[in-house]
């Protein structure tokens, strides 16, 4: 596969995402990427909860797309996105809230979609409009560089950043073409698992970051299991980013978004004591 | 050419493999493992000893005049997949399937199942080979078809019932990709029908094809001719792509699935993926399926937990898509119908799977009148459905129950 010179490997100036992880790294750290699914509990409280996330320390969004099939997600997502589901959202609210999140708040917004909602509204118009709603890219965990051809050439025209994932089974060979078709960071797979807060962070994390890296990979962000501030500071050590979702959503459900606020604050203490 | 040498990634346009990257190493080992079992004579005969020794192959072709006097005439012939040991066709499958487990060194298997058939079959591969085995069966599913969850267990297995979703078939995949992904350093995931990423649709394909190429030659045996048409009820389409395929390049042979119409494929309750759904993405996959504006995937609905899912088989789309065959309803009444003539006419119970072909069978025979000959796949036993044949036809004595 041949990726422009708009891949991994070259500068971040091009995209916000990649802007932030590397201020936040010069600064002694790493981003602190938090995910919430859009519609949950309910449309205008997911946009909030969005809000309070950045008010409180959240350096990149990753918006979920709540989807009927949802293989990569552990309980905590699945119940919440079948929740937002059943209250009636509709696949165009990804671009409002997107919106009404970025008219609020400054810090990009990456949308995490299986692929068959983007396929089915048309990659064209999905990219068209998620770029015009202020939309920084997208995460997609059911497919790969090798079967996205159509969305990495809308991501190509409109710029926006496709963030793969990589996983601690990967071959050198994959990881390599993983890192050549990402930008904006690659999304590295902690655990060999789905998501769902765990105890500790696997050790197959930092093997797979130094790996990253040996293919070229400027960003590399950690994803799954990850849960306290404790554990993002010590993903921090390694990694460009730390990801945690689980642990929001619980919270959101449980805390509404005044608990939220309180565990992203909590968070963000931890992303901030990462790097001396 | 040959439509028989067309393997995947793609069918035309449907197949390929969208799947989570956790997976790709495991599919990957797994496609290497296949292709070279495929040419590797030891592992050929093997499998062919099992189908032989152990699950009773080659099948029966038996003609059904009784039964064919109320489809116009025509001439019947049943595949009878129902005599396989495990009751089934999904023994064909599993055991090719548990060979490579082997030979690819992992201990436990996992799979999904809807009606309980290909979860049986699974699980009695794995005592037979002395693997550990974990079915995923929505709740459902477990409910409808609790006798077959008594077996599973019975046979070493766990069972379990998957709450998420619709409760059926397709939640039983998520939750199978789910848990295949926390556990694949020592687990092979056995899919069941001829869908999902590459390799499966072309590996189940293959493991199957053996009933369309036993019936082929049974058939020209028997009558001198080839059939009329070829019938079989589609799920994800394993049954049917396995007779099929000996079929793809005889031009002149219908062949004809029978997709479950639950309440009426003009209704919103079916599972006719082909003809009612579109094009899109699940469980790995393009090829039709049944879902919203959004791409959300709509809930099928089927008295039949083994038909009861709104995704195919991308070979069969592409079938569907070239005409080379066609792809038709077959209600829950007109297959419940269809079991109890075939019960009655000819002292066969079939499974209410295999019932939607037989329905489809009468329908086609009077159309075509008695110089036609149909085969028909009979695919599996009708004993894990006495439950609801009973309560549909309200044959239980009141108050009556087994102890």
């Amino acid at each position: 596969m041949t990726i422009d010179s708009a891949g991994l490997g070259s500068s971040a100036l091009d995209s916000p995402v990649g802007r932030t992880i590397e201020t936040r790294r010069d600064a002694g750290s790493g981003a602190l990427i938090s995910y919430l699914p859009i519609g949950f509990p309910d449309l205008d409280t997911s946009v909030d909860a969005a809000v309070a996330l950045v008010e409180n320390g959240v350096d990149i969004l990753e918006l979920g797309l709540p989807y009927s099939d949802p293989v990569m997600d552990g309980p905590a997502i699945q119940v919440a996105t079948q929740q937002a589901l059943r209250n009636g959202f509709r696949l165009r609210d990804v671009f409002t809230a997107v919106e009404r999140i970025r008219s609020r708040v400054d810090a990009p917004v990456v949308v995490m979609t299986y692929w068959n909602p983007v396929l089915q509204y048309g990659p064209t118009r999905f990219a068209d409009q998620l770029k015009d709603a202020g939309g920084a890219g997208l995460i997609t965990p059911d497919i790969t560089p090798d079967s996205a051809a159509d969305w990495i050439a809308e991501s190509e025209r409109t710029g926006l950043d496709r963030i793969f994932l990589a996983a601690p089974s990967s071959t050198d060979a994959r990881l390599k073409q993983i890192v050549d078709a990402s930008r904006g960071f690659v999304y590295t797979v902690s655990t060999m698992g789905v998501t769902g807060a765990r105890a500790d962070v696997d050790a197959a994390a930092r093997g797979l970051v130094a790996r990253l890296r040996d293919a070229g990979a400027e960003r590399a962000c950690v994803g799954i299991g990850i849960s306290t501030a404790e554990q993002v500071a010590e993903v921090l050590e390694y990694a460009d980013g730390a990801i945690v979702g689980s642990a929001l959503v619980s919270s959101l459900a449980d805390g509404g978004v005044a608990g939220l606020a309180r565990t992203a604050a909590a968070l963000a203490e931890g992303a901030r004591s990462g790097r001396p | 050419m040959s439509l028989r040498e067309v393997e995947g990634p793609f069918f035309g346009e449907f197949g390929g493999r969208f799947m989570p990257e956790s997976l790709i190493a495991a599919i990957d080992e797994l496609t290497a493992a296949y292709e070279s079992a495929k040419v590797d004579p030891e592992f050929q005969a093997e499998l062919a000893e099992l189908h032989r020794s152990y699950t009773g192959r080659p099948s029966l072709l038996t003609e059904v005049p009784r039964f064919a006097a109320h489809a116009g005439g025509a001439r019947i012939l049943l595949k009878r997949e129902d005599l396989n040991h495990t009751g089934s066709h999904k023994i064909n499958n599993v055991l090719g399937q548990a060979l490579l487990t082997k030979r690819i060194g992992k201990t436990r298997v996992i799979a999904e199942t809807g009606a309980g058939q290909h979860g049986v079959a699974t699980a009695t591969a794995a005592a037979l080979f002395g693997l550990e085995c974990t079915i995923y069966m929505g709740e459902v599913d477990t409910q409808r078809q609790a006798l077959n969850v008594a077996r599973m267990r019975l046979l070493g297995a766990e069972v379990v019932s998957v709450t998420t979703g619709s409760r059926t078939l397709k939640d039983a995949i998520n939750e199978a990709y789910r848990e295949w992904v926390a556990s694949v350093d020592t687990t092979n995931y056995i899919f069941g029908t001829a869908a999902g990423p590459h390799p499966f649709p072309t590996m189940v394909r293959d493991f199957q094809k053996i009933i369309g190429e036993e019936a082929r030659e049974q058939v020209l045996e028997l009558t001198g001719a080839l059939p009329t048409a070829v019938l079989a009820c589609v799920g994800g389409g394993s049954n049917a792509i396995g007779i099929f395929h000996a079929f793809l390049d005889d031009a002149d042979v219908r062949l004809i699935g029978y997709e479950a119409a639950g309440d009426g494929v003009e209704t919103e309750r079916h599972a006719a993926a082909i003809q009612r759904g579109r094009p899109g993405v699940l469980h790995g996959a393009r090829s039709y399926l049944l879902q919203d504006d959004d791409g959300q995937t709509l809930e099928s609905h089927s008295i039949s937990a083994g038909l009861d899912y709104p995704g195919v088989g991308p070979e069969h789309a592409w079938l569907a898509d070239t005409g080379r065959a066609e792809y038709l309803p077959a209600t829950d009444a007109e297959a419940m119908e269809a079991l109890r003539l075939l019960s009655r006419t000819e002292g066969i119970i079939p499974a209410i799977e295999s019932a939607h072909a037989l329905a489809g069978a009468l329908r086609l025979g009077r159309e075509l009148g008695p110089d036609a000959t149909l085969l028909v796949n009979l695919s599996g036993r009708g004993d894990k459905d006495v439950q609801t044949a009973g309560r549909w036809f309200d044959l239980f004595d009141e108050g009556a129950t087994q102890e």
